[in-house]
Parts: C-alpha cells; sequence; structure tokens
C-alpha cells in the first residue's frame, strides 16, 4: 500500500483508529517504555568516556574527561576500557552498579547527511532511507498499532513525527502546566454542543485527557511536596511524565534540547556538564516516581549523531556520526556496556573523523521492544520493515 | 438578476433582525451602511463581464461560500460580497488586481518590516556577515552571545514573514490569492530552521504568492531557481561525482508526479544528474568556471548555475532522451514535469482536498485534471472548474479546519477590519496546534484532511483559543511600545451577520449551547468552540 492509498483509506474511515487513550483495551502486558531523544547531537565521547584511549586525550585537549581516580572531575570507572561524565556520579552511576543500566556505544543511523533536522527524521520515521519514504509514518506509532490497546502519549507541545501515523496518539506537553480557561460549566456545555457531532470522541477524550492530567498533578503536589517544590526544569517535567506514565500510559515519548555544543562545551564541568546533571537527575527522578512499576520499566536515551571525535578550535565539537544510546530501567540487564565495539583509535574512526555507527538504531530498539512487549518477528517488521533485530541482551 | 434577488433576501433576514432586542444599535448601524453598500454596489454595478456563469445555489448561503473561498467570513467580506454580485465577486477573487491593496493600518505595520526595506541578497548579505563576525570571536562566551544574536535576528526575519503572512490572510482583499499561497507554500514546503533559510523566507513567499493563481509551470520555475528551496532539499550540494537525490526524488513525488505517478528509481537518478549545478551562492564571488563552459555561467541574485557541477552526460528521464547541454536540460525536464497527465491528476486531487473534502471523487479530479491540461497548467482555469462542480456546492461546511484556518477565520470574525497589532498569540497558537508557518519538518508539507487535526489535545486546544480570543483576552493589540495603550473591547460575534448568515447554519445544539451563554464574551466563546465553526 503506498502512502496515497493509505492516506485515502484514512479519509474514508475517520476515527477507526482511534486508540481510545482512555478507554482502550488493555495492553499486550504492562510493562513501560519511555523515548528520551536529545535533540542537537549529544556528545556521546564525553558521556561514556574511552579511557583507556590515549588518542582520547590526545584529540581532546582542553575538553576531555580525567581518567578515573583523579579528583571530583574525572570519569567514573565502569570497566577497564570506559568511564561515565562525573556530573552522573548521583544519579546514573548508582543504577549502572545496579544493572539497570546499560550503555550501547557506537549506535545510530546509516543517515549521513550531518544535518540535525534530517537526522532526527530519519531516526523517527524509522524506515530505510535512500528510497520513497512514508512522511505520514513514525516507528512509535507503528508499535501502538501493533499493540491495538497499548495507550501512547507524546509529552510534547506538538505531535512529533516518531508518533504520525494511523494510529491518534494524544500529546501534552508537562514542562509548564497551565491550569484550564474553561470552567466546568463551559466544559459542560461545549461537550453538549458536541453530541450528535462527528468530533465527539476527540472533544470528550481531549476533555478526560485535560482533567485528568491536573488531578494527577494536584494530588501530587498535596501528598509529595518533598520533590515537587523543589523540582524544577527536566527534573519537574520528569517527575510529572512518571505520574501520567505509572498509571495510564504505557508507551511515552519526551525530547529534550540544547546539546549542539559547537563552542565552549567544558569537560568535567562546564556547560555539558551542567545539561547531564539536569538530565541524570531527571532520570532518577522519573525512576523515583514510578515506584514499584520501575520493575516493569525500559528507557532509552537517543539522539540523532554523535559530534566529531576531536574538539574544534573553539573547545566544543562539531557534527558528527555514531553516538551512546543509554537504556534504562528496571527491566534492563544493565551493568555493561553493549553491542558491537571496536577500540578507540585514529585508524577506526569514520572518514576520520568521527565514532563509526556498528549498531544500527533500528535493529537496537527491535530488538529491544521486541524483547520488551514480546514481539513476534511480523510484528517487529512492521515497526522496523527491512532489518533484522539485533538481540544485545538487554531483556 | 441574481445579484438583486440576495439584495432582497438580506433586506428581508435585515428587517426580520431589526425585531431583536439588545442588538438594535450595532443593528441599525450595519444596517445603514450595509445599505450605503448595496446602493452603491447596484448603482456601480456594470454589466455581468463574468466569462461563465456561476452556479444559482451560491445565492442561497453566501456566508457558507465565503467561509470556503477566503480565509473566514465577516461582515467586511459579506459587504465586499453583496457589492459585488457573487459571480463578479468569484472573478474578482480568480484573476485579481495584480497590484496588492491592503488597508493603510496593514501597510504600515508591513513596511516597517526589516523584509520589506531589505531584498534578499541584501539581507542574505547582511546575516552573512553577522555570522562572519560571530565565528571570527576569540572568547568562547563572546562567540556564544554573538552567535545567539545571529540566530535572534533569524529568527525575527522569520517571525515578519509569518507576520506578514498572516496580515495578509486577515486583511486582504485578495483572499484567494492568499490562501493559494499558503497551499502553494505547503506544496513546495521548507522547513525555516535548516541553516539560514529564514533569510529566505520573505522572498520565497512572495514568488510563489505572484503565480499563485497562475500558471503551474511557473511555480516550478521559481521553486527550482530558489535558494530556499536549492538549499532546503540539498541539491546546492547535488553535483557530478556527488549525486544528492533528495530534491530530484522529491520534485516527483511531492511536487509534481506524485507517488504513484509512474517513475522509476532510475528516473530519480537521472533527474538528480540533470539538476547537477543548480546552487546558491551567499558571496560576490563567481567560481573559477572552466574556459569551455564560461559561458554557460549564470548567477541571478542568489541562485548560481555553476557548469564545473554539472553532468554534461546525455541522459534518459521518463522515457525520453535528455541531451546534456546545460542548464536548458532543466527547462526541458520541467515542461515534461508540469504538462505530465499524471502532474495534472496529482495537483488537482490536492486542490480538491484542499477546497473540496477529504475524499474527492474522481469524477471531479478528472475533470480538474482535463482542465489542467487543456490551459496549459492554468491554476486559476482548474480552481474554475472545481468551483462551478456541483460536488463542490454540496460541500461546503463540511471540511474540517487545520490549524490555521481555525486560527485565522477566528480572528477575521472577532475583529473584521479592525487591525490586530500583534500577531504573536496566532504564531503561538499555530505552534501549539502543530502548524506552524515554515515549520514543517519534512518536506511533504502539512496534511490537510481531518484524521491528522481532530485529535483530542487539537480540539482542547482550540476551546482555550476559542476562550482567548471570544473573551477578548487575546494579546492581539498587545504591543512593546509603551506609547499604544489601545485595548481592543471584546468582540461583539452576535450581531447583524450573525443573525443574517450564520445563525441558519448552526445546530440545535449550539443553538442551545449559545442561550446558555451569560455574557458576549460567553456567547463568543461558544460561537468560536461550535462543531460548526471547525469546519469550512
Amino acid at each position: 500500500m503506498n502512502r496515497r492509498q493509505v492516506l485515502r483509506v484514512l479519509a474514508a474511515l475517520p476515527f477507526m483508529t482511534c486508540s481510545g487513550q482512555l478507554l482502550a483495551l488493555p495492553s499486550v502486558n504492562s510493562n513501560k517504555f519511555l523515548l528520551v531523544f536529545l535533540r542537537g547531537g549529544y556528545d556521546a565521547a564525553n558521556l561514556l568516556i574511552p579511557v583507556s584511549s590515549s588518542f582520547y586525550y590526545e584529540s581532546r585537549p582542553n575538553i576531555a574527561i580525567a581518567k578515573p581516580g583523579l579528583d571530583a572531575h574525572s570519569a567514573l570507572p565502569l570497566d577497564s576500557d570506559w568511564g561515565l561524565h562525573p556530573a552522573l556520579r548521583e544519579s546514573i552511576y548508582p543504577l549502572f552498579q545496579n544493572q539497570q543500566a546499560a550503555f550501547i556505544p557506537f549506535a545510530g543511523t546509516d543517515d549521513l547527511s550531518r544535518s540535525h533536522f534530517e537526522t532526527q527524521d530519519s531516526i523517527e520515521l524509522g524506515q530505510a532511507i535512500n528510497s520513497s519514504r512514508n512522511f505520514q509514518s513514525g516507528f512509535l506509532n507503528r508499535l501502538a498499532s501493533v499493540l491495538h490497546g497499548s495507550n501512547a502519549i507524546s509529552f510534547t507541545d506538538q505531535l512529533p513525527v516518531i508518533f504520525r501515523g494511523e494510529t491518534q496518539i494524544p500529546n501534552m506537553a508537562l514542562r509548564q502546566l497551565d491550569k484550564p480557561g474553561l470552567n466546568p460549566r463551559q466544559t459542560k456545555i461545549i461537550t453538549a454542543m458536541y453530541q450528535n457531532s462527528d468530533l465527539s470522541k476527540p472533544v470528550v477524550e481531549g476533555f478526560d485527557v485535560r482533567d485528568e492530567v491536573l488531578k494527577e498533578m494536584t494530588a501530587h503536589m498535596d501528598t509529595a511536596s518533598r520533590n515537587a517544590i523543589t523540582s524544577k526544569g527536566f527534573e519537574l517535567e520528569a517527575r510529572r511524565i512518571a505520574t501520567m506514565m505509572k498509571e495510564k500510559y504505557s508507551i511515552g515519548f519526551v525530547d529534550v534540547g540544547g546539546w549542539d555544543t559547537h563552542v565552549g562545551e567544558g569537560g568535567g564541568v562546564g556547560y555539558l556538564a551542567s545539561r547531564f546533571d539536569e538530565l541524570g537527575r531527571g532520570l532518577i527522578a522519573f525512576k523515583e516516581e514510578m515506584g514499584t512499576r520501575w520493575q516493569d520499566t525500559a528507557m532509552v536515551v537517543v539522539s540523532e549523531f554523535g559530534r566529531t571525535f576531536r574538539e574544534n578550535g573553539n573547545r566544543g565539537t562539531d557534527h558528527g556520526h555514531g553516538s551512546v544510546y543509554w537504556v534504562l530501567g528496571g527491566k534492563i540487564k544493565g551493568g555493561r556496556i553493549l553491542g558491537e565495539q571496536v577500540s578507540v583509535n585514529q585508524a577506526n574512526l569514520f572518514q576520520s573523523r568521527d565514532y563509526p555507527v556498528l549498531n544500527d538504531y533500528r535493529a537496537i530498539l527491535g530488538g529491544l521492544l521486541g524483547g520488551l512487549y514480546g514481539l513476534s518477528t511480523a510484528q517487529i517488521t512492521s515497526v522496523f520493515s527491512g532489518v533484522k533485530a539485533a538481540d544485545v541482551g538487554l531483556v | 438578476m441574481a445579484f438583486c434577488v440576495l439584495i432582497s433576501k438580506l433586506d428581508t433576514q435585515l428587517s426580520e433582525r431589526l425585531q431583536v432586542p439588545y442588538l438594535n444599535n450595532i443593528y441599525g448601524f450595519i444596517l445603514c451602511t450595509l445599505s450605503c453598500f448595496l446602493l452603491t454596489g447596484c448603482a456601480a454595478s456594470p454589466a455581468n463581464t463574468a466569462r461563465t456563469s456561476w452556479p444559482k445555489e451560491f445565492q442561497t448561503d453566501p456566508i457558507l461560500l465565503l467561509n470556503r473561498v477566503t480565509w473566514g467570513a465577516n461582515t467586511n467580506e459579506m459587504h465586499q460580497l453583496v457589492d459585488r454580485g457573487v459571480e463578479n465577486y468569484l472573478d474578482s477573487q480568480l484573476h485579481p488586481d495584480p497590484v496588492i491593496t491592503l488597508p493603510n493600518t496593514v501597510h504600515a505595520q508591513i513596511s516597517g518590516m526589516q523584509i520589506s526595506q531589505k531584498n534578499m541578497v541584501q539581507l542574505a548579505v547582511e546575516s552573512e556577515q553577522k555570522r562572519k563576525a560571530a565565528d571570527a570571536i576569540a572568547s568562547d562566551d563572546e562567540k556564544k552571545a554573538a552567535q545567539q544574536a545571529y540566530q535572534q535576528y533569524l529568527n525575527q526575519l522569520a517571525k515578519e514573514t509569518a507576520t506578514r503572512s498572516l496580515l495578509r490572510d486577515l486583511y486582504s482583499p485578495q483572499q484567494l490569492v492568499e490562501q493559494m499561497t499558503w497551499f502553494w507554500m505547503n506544496h513546495f514546503s521548507v522547513h525555516q530552521s535548516k541553516s539560514n533559510l529564514r533569510v529566505l523566507l520573505a522572498d520565497y513567499e512572495d514568488q510563489i504568492r505572484a503565480h499563485s493563481l497562475g500558471s503551474f509551470r511557473d511555480l516550478l520555475t521559481v521553486t527550482a531557481h530558489h535558494p530556499a528551496m536549492l538549499r532546503y532539499l540539498d541539491n546546492e550540494q547535488n553535483a557530478k561525482g556527488h549525486i544528492n537525490e533528495n530534491y530530484a526524488r522529491e520534485l516527483m513525488e511531492l511536487h509534481t508526479l506524485g507517488v504513484a505517478g509512474g517513475y522509476s528509481q532510475a528516473d530519480v537518478q537521472e533527474l538528480a544528474r540533470i539538476l547537477t549545478g543548480l546552487g546558491v551562492n551567499l558571496s560576490d564571488q563567481k567560481p573559477a568556471v572552466k574556459k569551455e563552459w564560461q559561458d554557460q555561467y549564470w548567477r541571478q541574485g542568489l541562485f548560481e548555475f555553476n557548469p564545473n557541477h554539472h553532468d554534461y552526460g546525455n541522459k534518459t528521464f521518463l522515457g525520453k532522451s535528455i541531451h546534456g547541454r546545460g542548464i536548458a536540460e532543466v527547462d526541458e525536464v520541467l515542461d515534461l514535469l508540469a504538462f505530465h497527465p499524471a502532474t495534472a491528476h496529482f495537483v488537482s486531487r490536492k486542490l480538491a482536498v484542499y477546497f473540496v473534502g477529504d475524499s474527492p471523487s474522481d469524477a471531479l479530479v478528472d475533470h480538474m485534471a482535463k482542465t489542467f491540461l487543456a490551459s496549459g497548467g492554468q491554476i486559476s482555469e482548474v480552481l474554475r472548474t472545481l468551483f462551478m462542480s456541483s460536488e463542490f456546492r454540496a460541500s461546503l461546511g463540511t471540511k474540517f479546519k487545520d490549524p490555521i484556518h481555525y486560527v485565522v477565520s477566528s480572528v477575521r470574525l472577532a475583529y473584521d477590519d479592525k487591525t490586530i497589532l500583534n500577531a504573536g498569540p496566532m504564531i503561538n497558537w499555530l505552534n501549539r496546534m502543530g502548524e506552524q508557518l515554515y515549520g514543517r519538518q519534512t518536506p511533504d508539507g502539512y496534511p490537510l484532511i481531518q484524521v491528522s487535526w481532530a485529535s483530542s489535545g487539537q480540539m482542547t486546544t482550540r476551546f482555550e483559543i476559542a476562550k482567548a480570543i471570544g473573551s477578548g483576552n487575546a494579546g492581539l493589540f498587545r504591543t512593546d511600545n509603551p506609547e499604544a495603550t489601545e485595548r481592543a473591547a471584546f468582540p461583539q460575534l452576535a450581531n447583524a451577520l450573525y443573525y443574517q448568515s450564520w445563525q441558519s447554519t448552526l445546530g440545535a445544539e449550539t443553538k442551545a449551547a449559545l442561550d446558555q451563554a451569560v455574557s458576549q464574551q460567553e456567547w463568543n466563546i461558544f460561537l468560536l468552540a461550535s462543531p460548526e465553526f471547525m469546519k469550512r
């Protein structure tokens, strides 16, 4: 079926495929999946530090993270080859030690445009590039369709490419919550106006989601002043996301910006370190808020590409290729650095400037989601067609 | 004749309306104004010069016709229609005066913008200087600050372009031109965040606007030679030996033939070869072109054809041999694509989806495609065929508004010809609803069908917007200038236009809701939030 035919069918059947967020059937299993997209291409080589590589230290005279043990701003030891950025000492490092965090270096796409937008689109569409692509079909929407009945939601202002498709997915940004402008009486009157309209369903659902979010948030503020008052930025947002995912939703998406570090990105301290710190605190806040449901959760942190391995003339890094994906959750067999790897030296750089991609994102995510939801090969194929899922032992 | 029927119908409705108690004052005023319009309309109305006579049914529900042909009905637009008569009105929309005439207050806002005071080349040169100056700074902090300032400058240019576009949608008498400008900007979509595209947008939109009701072939020429498109779809990097297929593929799949238009991957590759050398040059330097190709080098504004990058070999495209000879190959294939039957169908269907409904009949699309081919791709002729069809008339009032139609029609209705001072809230609403101007992330443009927009989050957001506009708290008259203290009162939507025209199109549920309103503001909110107002 080509895109035009799909559109025609969709046009002919309005609302056939509403997944009915609040009213949905029970999902395949109760596992939870959250995808965190770091927009801007974060500097993966300063997150997962190749501490045994002298080439790393030669390539980054101003921004390298010191080998473990030198001082508080040195890398945190993971294994003999890899260390973790020290800004994650209190958040992600303990998770790794508890086998609930893993990293996959040399991960990414075969998109070589090195353009933020094109590579983000490529990843979110999750389709083979260099052929005709269906821009109306993002891979998380296809996952939601495969898991009919699974409640998916995007915690963003707009529905991102990754959620485009035939299943209707609600979106609601939780960064900043405004009180609704309409009072209950007006809400009731408007709902009644739509009782015999073809738009009745989304209207009712929209008010329901709005009210649920506010109810959850208000209840949370009442009972959990311990954290809610002091939380801000991504940490507050992540707590709110967990509140929603714990109860209602099983597939979630959120994006975090600010990773395009061309200038003065810093090393053990500095700009990127504070971004990692905020992200790490947010992710751990999400874990706390999930409570016992953390045991059923897998969370993946991705970015469109890695950055140049060598620092540039401005103590920053430019657009590169291979990245490092983070996989976190109670459901994860962590404490390991997974996937295909090569030693970090000049000869192994891609185009003599970037990390190569040895672990295709579609294969990795296909393997993870297949394991998490018990998907058949056919189901995985309908999410990521044309690739063989890679089981790197995540779940 | 039809014109007089319309007048008497309006007159009757007007007289009936006089019985309504609390609107007498506004009503008397509008009746007076309207009568003046009607009289001058009658006196000055020339003999009917329409080339074809329009269907009679248009006279029965002028408000539904206006809601479809324009960015949204309001009292002023109804006057225009009544003044000219339906037939002349539609003709004037299809064949408008080439010069845009905006109200003075709108014109003043637009002419104060940087994008009006400098042309694209000047803006590009200026922005390149800013970028290079920022790059040359040694100190990290100062460099970051300068780069941020450069980005803010680009953002400001994009915001000006969006504001200008919205002001034209709200106040331009050439409503069909403005609707078609959005349509083609969406058809030949570019994303403002790529590179320095924000500098190029204003010119890109103006050039597309100039051909929005003209020939499709001209639209292809404009887009294939515009730096915004060549940059957005990477053709500036497409060179012999370093082929980039991006623009070639989308030119066929999205701009002309459509995905099922009968081309192959080999055609994509051959078209990419033909398009080699079409690029962008922001500098004042001419590249060193090989001697034998010197006379082939072509530079116009920021557009450049660089023979060094062109593949001069022969090609086979869509089964036809193309003799390799430089940029003339591009004209040859644009002709092939522009007048191809698959293109005629693809473009006609998309127009029908925009102006009729989510699944137009094959018969209508075939009819339009026939006109397309017979007229050499004249868009005004294709639209005339569409407007003449019974399917168009039957569809009035049933097409779900995408976000931009919802936002613009709401503000048009609320404030009519009173000029807003701040389009910022409108821009924000479009962002929230996911239909930002120049913001489609993928090259396919925004979808035009109901399932793509009628989501739960979307409806809730629209109600919040209805509340902001209806209560007069939307911020459309708030400016940065502390001197300007003008505050518009909340809109008065329960007006003559409503009682003459809107009311009869509303269902019982909506009327019942309006009856429960406890204030004019709340009444406004319910009207703007009604299921009927979600459609056009």
